[in-house]
């Protein structure tokens, strides 16, 4: 029984992207993030969308399978996209229906709205979540912050408690399944009635699945000791993060990026973005 | 050759600490015995019997109540022990739990084999070296870059066995490792459990319930209500199959069969574990029977 969700799961590969360095990852989605945000106008975003169709040819990820990955996030991409459309004034008014007014500018946000939300996804998901796996990206994470630890920031236990949340998802997921199952066979009823009987309806799968999720936990705690976990306190790593050219090129790449996203703001502020 | 015991018990007891309802409930009564380092030992008893007690005690995630107990010759239950010394002790035994999902740390096969390794502080081109050679040991290889989650339960054991083969352990406790598995997985288990035992010389303890698998020992430890009710080979342990029924235990289905032979008048023995040499002594007993007539 495989689980369909494919948001935040890694996708073996051994492409460019899959073999930067974590560290060089998580700057560079950072990075990527801040030129999402820094474009403004129509002409910034063809460019930042055409780039992130480039990434994700990059990896050789299927296209399809990165929007599967956001259908759980529909529902805000729908509601910011009518927002907009309906609350947004400009100079152009294009349909008047009485106390409905909808101008070329608010539909124009919207198509921005929705691509920066959709982008930010995607720069995550492509840098990240994709083609780094859970560990390797805890551990980029952890050496990332390390100097933190100076401040006794525990940055060694939040890692392992983000590995060890990843690696269980997968597993929760197949476990809410089955005991969805085994509720429905017993007559439980999931699919009608009102919002508060549907929430109800969730009770009896909720109260089993923590159980039993304090007691995986219990159960990992015990098998860790088992294997000498004590610590960040002198671990060594099987695999060392070494940064190599191709990553300070990627880095390079990301920046000449967000400069010409400045530029087109600049020079080419065609339809800019009011949010 | 006199070989030195791996771990020596001595009149082990613990309680179960009981809440407001309940009473403290004793699940290891007087304990004592010795394991030889490089033997495979199966330890019996239905559940509730402390074998699976005895297991955390013996990889110190529990302390015993009282008595004593050495682990490479090194009294863990001596007042001066340190956290020091414990964490020393468990370099040395490692443990293959009953519900694989819930032992698997990373989200990459070769990752967590290498987990216990980290821990310990190995460089990391010797991690790297003993994760593909655990791997190889166990024919996980070609799943070394997979995710635990897409493997079957045969198959997460054996990464958990890995890991313990890359830690370089000397005895392995596995705490009813194939009850939750298939047929095939067990058997999988198994196999490598006894790889590790022959090829290795890695000491075994295998806390099991599976008769069958316990026949494979060179040495039975049955366990009833906390206390050891019979020690010894298997053909010794199964000799006496009413002691075993008592217990509420079952004695292999071979011996089981033999022993009603032995009671239906039959000349046979009882200590074959195959099906095969248990068929031929069959056929055998009734020929001499027929020819007795």
């Amino acid at each position: 029984m495989k689980s369909d969700i494919t948001f935040g799961q890694y996708v073996e590969g051994n492409s460019l992207i899959h073999r930067l360095d974590p560290r060089m990852k998580i700057v560079l989605s950072i990075l990527y993030i801040v030129t999402i945000f820094l474009a403004k106008s129509v002409t910034a975003f063809a460019l930042l969308t055409l780039s992130a169709f480039l990434l994700i040819a990059l990896t050789g990820l299927s296209p399809a399978m990165i929007l599967r990955g956001m259908r759980p996030l529909l529902f805000i991409i729908v509601f910011t996209a009518v927002f907009n459309i309906f609350w947004m004034t400009g100079d152009t008014l294009l349909i008047s229906l009485g106390p409905i007014k909808i101008y070329l500018e608010g539909i124009i946000n919207a198509v921005l709205i929705i691509l920066r939300i959709v982008l930010l996804i995607v720069a995550t998901s492509v840098f990240l979540t994709y083609t780094t796996t859970p560990l390797a990206l805890t551990d980029g994470l952890e050496q990332l912050l390390a100097p933190l630890k100076k401040l006794h920031v525990p940055v060694h236990e939040f890692s392992m408690m983000m590995t060890i949340a990843l690696r269980f998802i997968p597993t929760l997921i197949d476990e809410t399944q089955k005991i969805m199952n085994a509720q429905k066979a017993r007559g439980a009823d999931f699919s009608t009635g009102n919002l508060l009987q549907r929430a109800k309806a969730l009770i009896p799968i909720l109260i089993p699945l923590f159980i039993s999720a304090f007691r995986r936990a219990d159960e990992l705690a015990t098998a860790m000791e088992c294997r000498c976990y004590t610590g960040g306190e002198g671990r060594t790593r099987m695999n060392v993060l070494r940064s190599t050219p191709k990553d300070w090129a990627a880095a390079f790449v990301v920046l000449v990026l967000g400069a010409a996203i400045v530029l087109a703001n600049l020079y080419f502020p065609l339809y800019g973005l009011t949010l | 050759m006199q070989k030195t015991p791996i771990i020596k018990a001595e009149h082990l007891t613990f309680s179960y600490p009981g809440d407001a309802e309940s009473k403290p409930v004793r699940a290891l009564d007087d304990v004592s015995f010795e394991i030889e380092e490089g033997s495979f030992t199966a330890i019996l008893g239905h559940n509730g019997s402390g074998k699976s007690t005895l297991a955390k005690l013996l990889c110190m995630v529990n302390y015993p109540d009282s008595g004593e107990l050495l682990l490479c010759g090194k009294d863990l239950t001596a007042p001066d022990v340190t956290e020091e010394d414990i964490l020393a002790a468990r370099r040395d035994i490692g443990m293959v739990f009953q519900n694989p999902d819930n032992q698997i740390v990373a989200s990459i096969v070769e990752e967590d084999v290498a987990f216990g390794c980290e821990n310990l502080g190995i460089p990391s081109a010797e991690i790297r070296k003993r994760v593909d050679q655990a791997l190889e040991e166990v024919g996980m290889t070609k799943y070394a870059r997979s995710s635990p989650h897409n493997l079957s339960g045969g198959q997460k054991q054996r990464v958990a066995i890995a890991g313990v083969i890359a830690m370089k352990r000397k005895c392995v406790i596995f705490d009813e490792s194939t009850a939750m598995l298939d047929p095939l997985g067990r058997q999988d288990v198994m196999n490598t459990a006894m790889k590790l035992n022959r090829e290795d010389g890695i000491t075994v303890i295998l806390i099991t319930h599976y008769m069958s698998e316990a026949a494979m020992a060179d040495r039975i430890i049955v366990m009833n209500q906390g206390k050891i009710l019979r020690d010894g080979t298997p053909s010794e342990v199964f000799s006496d199959p009413e002691a075993m029924w008592d217990a509420g235990l079952d004695v292999p289905q071979t011996t089981e069969l033999l022993y009603k032979m032995r009671k239906a008048g039959y000349d046979v023995r009882l200590d074959l574990f195959d099906e095969n040499d248990c068929a031929a002594e069959i056929a055998r007993a009734m020929k001499r029977a027929r020819e007795g007539k």
